[in-house]
């Protein structure tokens, strides 16, 4: 009963702080732009191959199976931490074991994938601590995001070691009651017979203090997350849901551009008045970003797997995929308070551009949607990027000079080079083909 | 001259007026028109359409500028003027059917006029050329290049904007000649720098230009020719060949040329 009430509390706690951190967290959105969640059916589809199959990952083979083996192992794995609330809850023990051999089909799992997660995080940290991977370095990874991927990394370990711990000295007590196990535990009974011999005291101490580890553990990492890059463990699977499924290729219509073009085209309606506020065109500051931009920001992990295939940051330019989005996490975590409690029309007199990206990183990117081929979890960069330079060209008039003069030209005489457009033709003069071909 | 048919490069405005409806429009687009390389594409493209004996016709002097180029560099007034007067242009003329040899038109043509009310059906030259070759429409004998060894070059906005990667190297197939690939190919291929805007202006300082990067990948396959199909990539291409000294013993094709020359055209 002690247990139980103990459990309540810590519950509580976890889930009122949890709630606290998300509504600070989800009141950002409400300064974003809205943008319409079309063809749902295709978005399932689109989640299951990349969310849940994983397809991108595997675009590195070798790490791609690692993570993917972690991500199938958490599902599992969450079957048995769900247990584990409700045997806190009701002080029952292994309650799902109703299910008989579909327990002991996911349990058997559970056990396994723990063994494969934990190696796999050993890998992981083996590779950020002593193998110099260039995806993990880089001018936007300060200390501090290095640090934050390391803890992460350790949580999930301990967070596997108390896992098969409790397993094994589930097992060891049960084995000296001379009680029927519930489940199937392959590498927890192989880990059993390492433990042979300890006391009863012994083995019901560390399997509670296991069982305890275990669920703190989530609970503590459950409310560092959302404060950690690794707020992708919750984010990454919406975020493909939300994510943008034309072709890459594709660049959305500013609609209120097509209004002022064809009152431009159309001198029926030039004099028509116009009640509407004149919009702010392109983005400069984190709240004229959609909320599908702000969702990528918190699904990004940091991996880097976008910056490694830019172009731009490969021959040393400024430009890095994955600083645009942690700029914009960054400035919305800055900034969001402030909007919240005056409004939009907060200032601080910074702003996205210019304090956090610098024109020269905009201007650099040749939208070859690299970025957005290799991410894993189908965010899209060069979107962002192209809403920033909408807004450096349409309101501040900055684009280079040889882009102002290609605009020039296309207004001129309808290319971006000076030439005539008579001469559109000219290549076809002359042309002969071949009789007997 | 005895041997050779002049082509009669059939401009819209002339057949429309006919009452004829071409069933394929060919978009040149202005690299097509205007620069000295592609425009030697375009011919041979054209060639190959009359050979073809294809029902098609240009716009000619009523074509202007897509916009891809002020679009993606952030003038999207520019872009949606140059869009909406097209698309004008195109819905008077009841064009259904568009062909381009320009990956950035193709893109902006397929996926970004419907947003502005122009939807037609739009072909890259390499699909409307694999489409002719599933007709069995082009049977080379030649060996011209059956010494050679080829290495393609993905353009961006064929190959990871719009998924085609397998047209062009169809294609490449039919000619008699040794194919490579880049490490960095199909949806991994690297970027030949010049999209984006990058075309017309000055590179952000870095450590080299990308169109280097680029070239020596397709220079170190060991390949006598890079193929593209797309007329930045072309520039991109062949001043990285200049800038490597290889123009020896290197060339950079359109797959539309490699075609023509394989036909005998």
């Amino acid at each position: 009963m002690v247990k139980q009430i103990l459990f309540s509390i810590t519950l509580l706690i976890t889930l009122a702080v949890f709630a606290w951190t998300m509504r600070r967290l989800f009141f950002n959105f409400k300064f974003t732009k809205k943008l319409p969640l079309d063809n749902i059916p295709k978005r399932i589809k689109v989640t299951l191959e990349v969310a849940i199959g994983q397809t991108k990952i595997f675009r590195h083979p070798v790490m791609g199976l690692l993570h993917a083996l972690v991500f199938w192992g958490f599902m599992v794995i969450l079957v048995g931490s769900i247990e584990m609330v409700i045997d806190g809850l009701f002080g029952t023990e292994r309650v799902l074991g109703f299910l008989g051999p579909v327990y002991d089909f996911l349990f058997a799992a559970g056990d396994i994938f723990a063994a494969i997660i934990l190696v796999s995080i050993l890998v992981f940290l083996f590779r950020r601590l002593f193998m110099k991977v260039k995806r993990f370095y880089g001018p936007e990874m300060k200390p501090v995001s290095k640090a934050d991927a390391n803890l992460a990394l350790s949580f999930i370990l301990l967070l596997m070691i108390t896992l098969l711990g409790m397993n094994t000295f589930y097992l060891l007590e049960m084995d000296s009651h001379n009680e029927a196990l519930t489940g199937v535990y392959p590498v927890s009974i192989f880990l059993a017979g390492l433990f042979a011999g300890l006391s009863p005291e012994v083995i019901h101490f560390w399997h509670e203090f296991n069982w305890w580890g275990h669920i703190l553990l989530i609970f503590v990492f459950a409310n560092i997350l959302p404060y950690s890059k690794h707020f992708h463990v919750f984010m990454s699977v919406p975020n493909v849901f939300v994510s943008r499924i034309s072709p890459l290729g594709y660049a959305e219509n500013m609609e209120s551009i097509t209004k002022e073009v064809k009152m431009m085209l159309d001198p029926q309606t030039a004099f028509a008045a116009s009640t509407e506020v004149p919009p702010k065109f392109g983005v400069s500051d984190a709240e004229d970003t959609s909320w599908v931009n702000y969702m990528n920001a918190l699904s990004c992990t940091e991996c880097g797997r976008c910056t490694a295939v830019c172009p731009a940051n490969i021959t040393g330019k400024l430009l890095s995929p994955r600083k645009i989005m942690m700029d914009l996490r960054a400035r919305m975590k800055e900034k969001g308070p402030g909007l919240h409690r005056e409004g939009l029309t907060f200032n601080d007199g910074k702003s996205l551009i210019g304090d956090y990206i610098s024109e020269e990183e905009l201007w650099a990117c040749t939208m070859c949607n690299a970025c957005a081929q290799e991410c894993p979890v189908n965010i899209h960069q060069p979107s962002l990027i192209l809403d920033m330079r909408r807004y450096l060209v349409l309101e501040k008039s900055a684009a280079p000079a040889g882009l102002n003069a290609a605009f020039a030209n296309i207004e001129n005489n309808g290319a971006p080079w000076q030439f005539s457009p008579q001469d559109r033709m000219k290549w076809a003069e002359e042309l002969y083909v071949n009789a007997k071909a | 001259m005895e041997n050779k048919i002049k082509v009669q490069v059939p401009v819209m405005a002339e057949i429309f007026a006919t009452g004829h409806k071409p069933e394929w429009l060919f978009w040149v687009g202005s690299a097509g028109a205007f620069d000295d390389r592609y425009k030697k594409v375009t011919r041979e493209f054209a060639k190959i359409l009359s050979w073809l004996k294809t029902d098609y016709a240009v716009l000619g002097a009523e074509e202007s500028d897509s916009g891809d180029v002020a679009r993606r560099a952030g003038n999207e007034m520019l872009f949606q003027m140059q869009a909406l007067t097209n698309i004008q242009i195109l819905d008077m003329y009841e064009v259904k059917k568009i062909v381009t040899c320009c990956p950035h038109d193709y893109n902006t043509l397929k996926n970004e006029y419907p947003d502005l009310g122009g939807h037609y059906e739009v072909w890259h030259h390499t699909q409307f050329l694999q489409k002719m070759l599933d007709e069995g429409k082009l049977n080379i004998k030649s060996d011209l290049f059956s010494s050679k060894t080829i290495v393609f070059h993905d353009p961006c906005y064929l190959g990871r904007a719009n998924n085609e990667y397998d047209a062009p190297r169809d294609l490449l197939k039919i000619i008699p000649s040794a194919k490579v690939e880049m490490p960095r190919n199909r949806s991994f291929g690297l970027c030949c720098g010049a999209g984006g805007g990058q075309m017309f202006k000055e590179a952000e300082k870095g450590d080299k230009e990308v169109f280097i990067e680029r070239t020596e990948e397709a220079i170190a396959t060991g390949a006598d020719i890079i193929a593209t199909a797309c007329p930045f990539c072309m520039v991109m291409m062949t001043d990285g060949i200049k800038y490597k000294n290889q123009e020896d013993r290197m060339k950079n094709y359109d797959i539309a040329e490699l075609l023509s020359m394989s036909l005998g055209l």
